[in-house]
């Protein structure tokens, strides 16, 4: 069993939690990934390592209640604790002195980023964020996104805080008029396609964090298999960093929805239970 | 010789109409009667064959000679000087391949069902918990398993019982690789698993699940934490299907509908959260022992239609003769000779139907299967965490394991592996070949750390 020691709510249906795992805190890089199974009867459901403290022994995870595993995640409180958590998962990002990285995070997609950002930064190179949210009250870690960005843009859909619109505008703004040496793009798959459509003209390697239906997270079961350029690849062993220019977005988004009949049937059972 | 009765004596079946759609143990066992008269049409051989058909040499003539005297605790004990686990052998070895393949019985008759009577004592042991601990020294020393599959369990009962401390690590939630994820509950009941690897933790062996090892601890660092280490990752990885509209929805690998239905409970859903997500119509293809089970699972949820598409003849098929039988009498339709040329998609993504072409003697027809899910059973390949994340050991093209022949050491010193990711050609990935390489290695472990072992 896992305790966790410390939950903090960012919006009604966004929230953290940090979870003693000690061993995994030991063993993360940025960039990879968790795989949480609550209880026997839940689902087992891949999560980014968003910070990880090994003296503390704790990994943080940042949580959007999409649906009912994450959902029945919310009734957890501090000091609970949680059947199973596995990782780290998948392969460490690239940690290296690009030049100028652009770090693009889209809503959840903030949290996972901030790892990426800070070992990149301590590693020399000059680091510019991009962060969007919905709206100004979904905002989250700006704080420590400043400590460690050059630079931060800050964006909301409906121009609440910071610059109105898209993150992509700001990405287009920068690779236009600088040297852009990287890309980093992590949120929904929408916004990953328009960050690596958006920069494939200027040629500038651009990794996104892809986040297709994981069931063990080892490389056993090929559901979460992703096509890049003509190659299949494994997000869970292969990922899930992979090249933004190759990622094939318009499979990955329709595999998505595998399961979607079956969520709204689980979402329901989730509404009854909170009903009684 | 002529008093031996020509047909063996089967053990009752669950019948097909009703098995078909729970997860009952279909076949039921023998009752004490059943094993007594079975084990008396053994001819005590003056060169009993059949061993020599056993992977692991277990002496059956002996065991098969004290059930015919109603003494089971010495079967149990004979049997177990080769093999830990006859509750689970018994039930899944490919017998006709194996031990019953060499019994001559088999010339003229139908040979002695050594399977059912080796489950037979299995399941009597459990029952009356006849597994002893052994009053046992211990060493200081500290081995490592990596994987708890039969290769790892096996390894690890036999290092515990030499008296090292041994810790198993394992990538998932359970314990027990393919026998927990892959075998379904309606061949191999759950309980008999959890049953050994309980035994195996009351002999001291601890099992620490969620540690995927190449991740939150490479080898090396466990080389300098144990004095010894067993690789039993198998062979996990699934094989593409690599034909037109493998990525659409309603298309997956065995080893994710399995999982999904074994590990997590789906058809339990939604009580359980994890869905399965198959349709009315389902194809599987291959026609191993993993698409047999993807089969008849799938069989249980219910749908109007379970194929399995296969390449070549029945009679090539490389699955257990008896889950062959079992499929075709719960219903499951074979679509022999046949490949599968591409998966038809409808308009949003989802499978609408399969483009197939039939091979007969020189002539070949192509015909449209109408089906909503594909599930593939085309083979795996060895899992490549370990190989990844541990630059020195070597392995080959396929990326299985290089070990010593004889020690089953690889070519890191003090590391040892075994199982299916050792697969090299013209082996067998079979429950039992795994076991045997797992005591094999862990002898090469003992004699490594310069300890004699008993025989
Ligand atoms: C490598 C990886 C890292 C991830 N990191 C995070 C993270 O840090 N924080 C976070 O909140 N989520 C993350 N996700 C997504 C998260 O795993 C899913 O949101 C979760 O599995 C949904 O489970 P559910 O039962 O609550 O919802 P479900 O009932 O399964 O689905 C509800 C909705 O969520 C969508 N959904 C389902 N699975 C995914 C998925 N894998 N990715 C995106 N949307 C999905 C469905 O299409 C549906 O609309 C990550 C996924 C992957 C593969
Ligand atoms: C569906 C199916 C049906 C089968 N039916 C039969 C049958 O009837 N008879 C028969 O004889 N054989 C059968 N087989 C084959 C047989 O199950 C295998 O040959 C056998 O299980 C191999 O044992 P193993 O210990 O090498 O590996 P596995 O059983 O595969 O176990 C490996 C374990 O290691 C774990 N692991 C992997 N990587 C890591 C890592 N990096 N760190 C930690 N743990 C890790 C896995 O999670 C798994 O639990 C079947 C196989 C399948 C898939
Ligand atoms: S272990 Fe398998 S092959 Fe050997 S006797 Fe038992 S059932 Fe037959
Ligand atoms: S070969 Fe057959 S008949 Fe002869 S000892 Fe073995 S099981 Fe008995
Ligand atoms: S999640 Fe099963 S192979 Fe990646």
């Amino acid at each position: 069993m896992f305790e966790i020691t410390r939950i903090e709510n960012f919006s009604p249906t966004t929230f953290l939690w940090e979870v003693r795992a000690p061993e995994i805190a030991r063993a993360a890089r940025p960039g990879q990934f968790v795989i949480v199974h609550c209880d026997e009867t839940s689902e087992r459901i891949p999560l980014t390592i968003a910070d990880f403290d090994a003296d503390a022994g704790t990994v943080t995870i940042v949580i959007q209640a999409a649906g009912k595993t994450t959902l029945d995640m919310m009734a957890y409180r501090a000091g609970d604790r949680i059947a199973n958590i596995a990782g780290p998962l998948g392969q460490p990002s690239e940690i290296e002195n690009f030049g100028t990285v652009v770090l693009v995070g889209g809503g959840l997609g903030v949290a996972p980023v901030y790892p990426i950002l800070r070992a990149l930064k301590i590693r020399g190179c000059r680091t510019i964020a991009i962060i969007g949210f919905r709206n100004e009250s979904l905002i989250f870690w700006e704080g420590r996104f400043r400590d460690y960005s050059d630079e931060l843009i800050i964006v909301t859909d409906d121009g609440s805080y910071g610059e109105k619109g898209l993150v992509t505008q700001p990405l287009k703004r920068l690779i236009t008029e600088r040297q852009i040496d990287r890309v980093i793009a992590i949120g929904p798959l929408v916004m990953m396609r328009a960050s690596a459509e958006t920069t494939h003209p200027f040629n500038i390697p651009t990794m996104v964090s892809v986040n297709p239906i994981m069931v063990d997270g080892t490389g056993m079961c090929g559901s979460c298999r992703v096509s890049l350029g003509d190659e299949v690849k494994f997000a869970c062993i292969d990922g899930p960093d992979m090249d933004g220019h190759l990622v094939n977005f318009d499979e990955l988004i329709i595999r998505q929805r595998r399961f979607v009949k079956y969520e709204r049937q689980s979402l329901q059972l989730h509404e009854k239970k909170c009903q009684k | 010789m002529s008093k031996i009765e020509i047909k063996r004596t089967l053990p009752a079946h669950l019948p097909p109409q009703t098995r078909r759609h729970d997860f009952n143990e279909v076949v039921c066992g023998y009752t004490v009667e059943e094993a007594v008269a079975e084990a008396g049409r053994c001819l005590q051989c003056k060169k009993p064959l059949c061993i020599t058909g056993c992977p692991v040499k277990i002496n059956i003539k002996e065991f098969i000679n004290f059930i015919a005297q109603k003494d089971y605790k010495s079967a149990y004990k004979t049997i177990t000087d080769a093999n830990l686990f006859p509750s689970i052998t018994g039930r899944v070895c490919p017998q006709e391949k194996q031990c019953e393949a060499a019994c001559v019985l088999g010339n003229k008759r139908e040979p002695v069902s050594i399977g059912h009577l080796e489950r037979f004592v299995g399941d009597m042991a459990r029952r009356e918990a006849w597994h002893e601990i052994h009053g046992r020294q211990t060493l200081p020393k500290k081995a490592a398993v990596v994987g708890s599959g039969p290769a790892g369990l096996a390894c690890a009962y036999d290092l515990a019982k030499a008296g090292l401390t041994v810790i198993v690590y394992e990538a998932l939630h359970l314990p027990g690789g393919v026998l927990t994820y892959g075998i379904p509950q309606f061949r191999l009941p759950k309980e008999i698993v959890d049953s050994e690897i309980e035994n195996l933790t009351r002999l001291g062996v601890e099992i620490k699940t969620n540690s995927v090892i190449g991740r939150i601890h490479t080898i090396e660092e466990l080389m300098t934490r144990f004095d010894v280490v067993f690789i039993g990752t198998g062979a996990g990885y699934p094989m593409g299907l690599a034909v037109k509209g493998d990525a659409l929805n309603g298309v997956m690998s065995a080893n994710e509908f399995l999982t999904r239905v074994n590990l997590m409970h789906g058809y339990d859903f939604p009580r359980y959260g994890t869905p399965v997500g198959i349709g009315k119509n389902v194809a599987v293809i291959g026609c191993g022992n993993t698409a047999i089970d993807a089969a008849r699972t799938a069989m249980r949820l219910r749908p109007d239609n379970v194929y399995i598409v296969y390449r070549k003849r029945l009679e090539d098929s490389p699955a257990r003769k008896e889950e062959l039988r079992h499929a075709q009498e719960e219903g499951v339709q074979f679509v022999c000779r046949t490949e599968t040329k591409e998966i038809l998609s409808d308009a949003e993504g989802w499978v609408s139907g399969m483009d197939c072409l039939r091979s007969d003697e020189g002539s070949s027809a192509s015909f449209l299967l109408e089906v909503d899910t594909v599930i593939y059973a085309l083979g795996t390949l060895a899992n490549p965490i370990i190989s990844r994340t541990t630059p020195k050991l070597k392995i080959d093209k396929g990326g299985y394991i290089y070990t010593d022949k004889d020690t089953l050491m690889t070519s890191i010193p003090g590391i040892f592996a075994g199982g299916d990711n050792t697969k090299t050609q013209g082996t067998f990935t079979t429950v039992i070949h795994a076991m045997s390489t797992g005591r094999r290695a862990a002898r090469g472990m003992l004699e490594y750390l310069n300890f004699s072992i008993e025989e």
